[in-house]
């Protein structure tokens, strides 16, 4: 039981951080039918970013401003490299934001190094929240419970209250047609692509010291985020939102359950030994697999339901 | 389709010797070149081969097989895959233990015909996958090939059954099967092994894209729509594509666990996926030789730009995103470009304008080296004691005099490069349009 609750509240720490980085790639995926590859890249920036700002000004400073120059990234992006390939289709501006994702991890390697930097959570919140059962709940996670929900709760309002957030809703389906009634489709398009890279760039800022600041942060948390986002279906921030829950308790409850196939057979009354057919394969247990789960997710949620959750057509 | 068929068989029943050797000039030097290279660096003195020039060369051969299978899936028939490397992996580890198997007595097959083991075993792979994947196709089928490829990579860590875990599994290539009666062991040999499979494979290739097949894919790729209109299932034609070029993948592998005698759980890696992608795509994805271009090319920047530089793949990406924004044909799309206005004889007018954006180009480009080398000797090259030395001079990647330097080359470069490019693509493309009135055909 405690262990469930622990666990519970760990899932919805990631799955918020999740969210943070899903609900922009979302917009931009379902906008621009460009599956943003350096989306996680951007995360990665506004991590190390943050680090470095840290360092000298302070914590509370970089929450604002490695955000903001992510932003301005992604508003680079967008203008100079994504608007010039977009001549050349689709799978162009794919394989620019692969290569941007490439040049990304390696320039990062190259200022910062090849280890993990030593970014911290900030003193004032390096204190217990409450203690569970034993288990002790950090501050700071409750810290990024809380800009999560805030973050979400800021982009429901823009999207559904707003003129800017009906203006982006009506180019997700039908740009064309907005186009025709005199907005700069163009211009909505880099709104959107800085807003998602600015939410990535804070995701990493509050992600890079709960987990690793690393330059490998970004390849392991790219794939996770792109099945959140098919899973969640196009075009829906809700369905974005469930899907992160649900990966972020995939994720967290896989990690804890020590169960293999094997375990499940035996409890079935079949005994399995190292003579039996694919022993190795059925001996694995959950934790190890767990690495494994969001690309087995990834790939059968393409072939049987490519629509996901919520989404209202096919990715 | 087969009044089509027909007319082509006809069409080809007329070539005679002579206009095969005048069309196809171009890649018999090509083969001739790959014959006699490893003797051009051979060393008399001591009488024996370059070594780092055979495994350069065996390397390039590889690679050339893998860029043109992955070309019919991304080229010919417009699927972009992440996880290519899966089939030249898993095609490596078969052979492997086919290698193994022979030289323990299970069954008995000659050196020569390895490379079907693993093409087969790459074939058997690309039906499974393919049969779920082709489904989709687009972003959609590119996500479902990286988590196909992710699968792969992880489960060759975590079953050491199959794979060997991270060590890998090795295997002697000197098994005295052989049909010609060599023995496999001076690299030599190998490379030659290799070379024959490598020609053997594009011209397969090649042919394979004369077929109705062949041009279905690319009628698939280019108007799903219509495609099915005239009777076919894109669907079957995507998978017949996926799966032949699992097989010259897999045909990729085993030459690849020949010549090294180890695979590993590198061989079915990301790392390779992306690496193929690039090379297919900087060669150029249009043109059929663009592939084995690109791959002859990044072969040669790896092994020989590793040693000058450690930055070599920021390089490789920049070239990469470069290539993607102003030239998505690749070198081989450039070179085909030029090709009538240099049989007009009209490339001459161009040397102007050219100079003109070359020039200022290649001073960014000085530039942007430079601040990427001080960079990197700044933070890793520091860190593994190794100095920027430049003209045998060290230079101090502290002071602020080579930074300057370099900032004000790249700046300097970049905007009068841009500066120049309107009044260059314009005399460019009215060079163009004089040959094409001239050569109305082409």
């Amino acid at each position: 039981m405690e262990l469930l609750l622990v666990t519970l509240l760990n899932a919805l720490v990631y799955g918020m951080l999740l969210f943070m980085l899903a609900s922009g790639l979302t917009l931009i995926f379902s906008m621009m039918g460009v599956l943003n590859f350096a989306h996680a890249s951007v995360y990665m920036i506004g991590a190390y970013v943050a680090y470095q700002i840290s360092r000298t000004v302070g914590f509370w400073p970089a929450l604002v401003i490695a955000p903001i120059a992510c932003g301005v990234v992604g508003a680079a992006v967008e203008i100079y490299g994504l608007r010039k390939a977009h001549r050349n289709g689709h799978i162009s501006e794919l394989l620019l934001t692969v290569g941007l994702a490439l040049l990304i991890e390696k320039g990062v390697q190259m200022i910062w190094g090849l280890a993990p930097v030593p970014y911290r959570v900030p003193a004032a919140l390096d204190f217990t929240l409450f203690s569970m059962y034993g288990t002790n709940f950090p501050a700071y996670r409750g810290f990024m419970l809380l800009i999560s929900l805030f973050m979400f709760l800021a982009i429901w309002l823009l999207l559904t209250r707003t003129r800017i957030g009906l203006i982006i809703q009506a180019s997700l389906t039908h740009s064309d047609m907005v186009s025709a009634l005199g907005h700069n489709v163009p211009r909505v398009y880099t709104t959107v692509f800085a807003g998602g890279s600015a939410l990535a760039g804070l995701a990493g800022v509050i992600g890079g010291n709960y987990l690793v600041t690393e330059p490998a942060m970004a390849f392991t948390m790219g794939p996770i985020v792109f099945v959140v986002v098919v899973f969640g279906g196009l075009g829906s921030l809700l369905g974005c939102l469930i899907a992160s829950i649900v990966m972020g308790l995939v994720q967290s409850f896989a990690v804890v359950f020590d169960v293999s196939p094997a375990d499940l057979l035996t409890y079935l009354g079949v005994a399995v030994t190292p003579m039996t057919p694919f022993a190795e394969v059925l001996s694995v247990p959950l934790p190890r697999v767990s690495a494994l789960l969001p690309y087995l997710l990834l790939v059968l949620i393409l072939i049987f339901k490519p629509r996901g959750l919520m989404g209202t057509r096919d990715t | 389709m087969t009044e089509v068929v027909a007319q082509r068989s006809g069409d080809s029943a007329r070539y005679d010797v002579r206009a095969a050797l005048g069309r196809f000039w171009p890649a018999f030097t090509f083969i001739a070149l790959a014959i006699v290279v490893p003797w051009l660096f051979f060393d008399w003195s001591k009488g024996r081969h370059s070594g780092f020039v055979i495994s350069l060369v065996s390397q390039m051969g590889v690679m050339s097989i893998f860029a043109l299978s992955f070309n019919m899936q991304m080229g010919q028939a417009g699927l972009l895959t992440f996880g290519h490397a899966v089939f030249l992996g898993l095609g490596g580890y078969a052979t492997i233990h086919a290698l193994n198997a022979v030289a323990s007595g299970l069954f008995w097959l000659p050196v020569e015909l390895m490379p079907l083991v693993g093409g087969i075993s790459g074939l058997i792979f690309a039906t499974i996958f393919g049969y779920m994947a082709t489904r989709q196709t687009g972003t959609a089928y590119a996500m479902i090939t990286l988590g196909f490829g992710e699968l792969v990579s992880a489960a060759a860590v975590m079953f050491n059954g199959f794979f060997g875990g991270e060590g890998g599994v090795t295997a002697n290539r000197m098994i005295k099967t052989s049909f010609l009666g060599l023995s496999y062991g001076p690299a030599i040999e190998v490379y030659y092994l290799i070379l024959f499979w490598t020609v053997l494979s594009a011209g397969v290739m090649l042919l394979l894209t004369q077929v109705p097949l062949g041009r279905m894919a690319n009628a698939c790729r280019d108007n799903s729509e219509r495609a099915q209109f005239v009777g076919y299932d894109p669907r079957r034609v995507r998978f017949y594509q996926c799966a032949i070029s699992g097989f010259f993948a897999g045909i990729a592998g085993a030459l690849y666990a020949i010549n090294y005698e180890i695979v590993t759980y590198d061989a079915v890696s990301a790392v390779l996926s992306a690496n193929v992608l690039l090379m297919t795509f900087i060669g150029g994805i249009g043109v059929f030789w663009g592939p084995i271009l690109g791959a002859v090319l990044i072969t040669l920047l790896q092994s020989w730009m590793s040693l000058l530089s450690g930055a070599w793949v920021i390089y490789v990406a920049v070239l990469f995103v470069v290539m993607v924004i102003y030239a998505p044909g690749g070198i081989a799309g450039l070179i085909m470009a030029h090709l009538p206005i240099w049989r007009s004889g009209r490339l001459a007018t161009l040397a102007v304008p050219y100079l003109r954006i070359v020039m200022p180009s290649v001073t960014g480009i000085i530039g942007f080296a430079g601040l990427v080398e001080l960079t990197y000797s700044a933070s890793i090259g520091k860190g593994q004691g190794r100095a920027l030395t430049l003209f045998y001079h060290v230079i101090d990647t502290s002071s602020l005099l080579p930074w300057f330097v370099t900032a004000v080359l790249f700046a300097l470069g970049i905007a009068l490069a841009a500066s120049q490019r309107v009044q260059f693509l314009e005399s460019w493309a009215a060079v163009a349009e004089e040959t094409r009135v001239k050569e109305p055909c082409r």
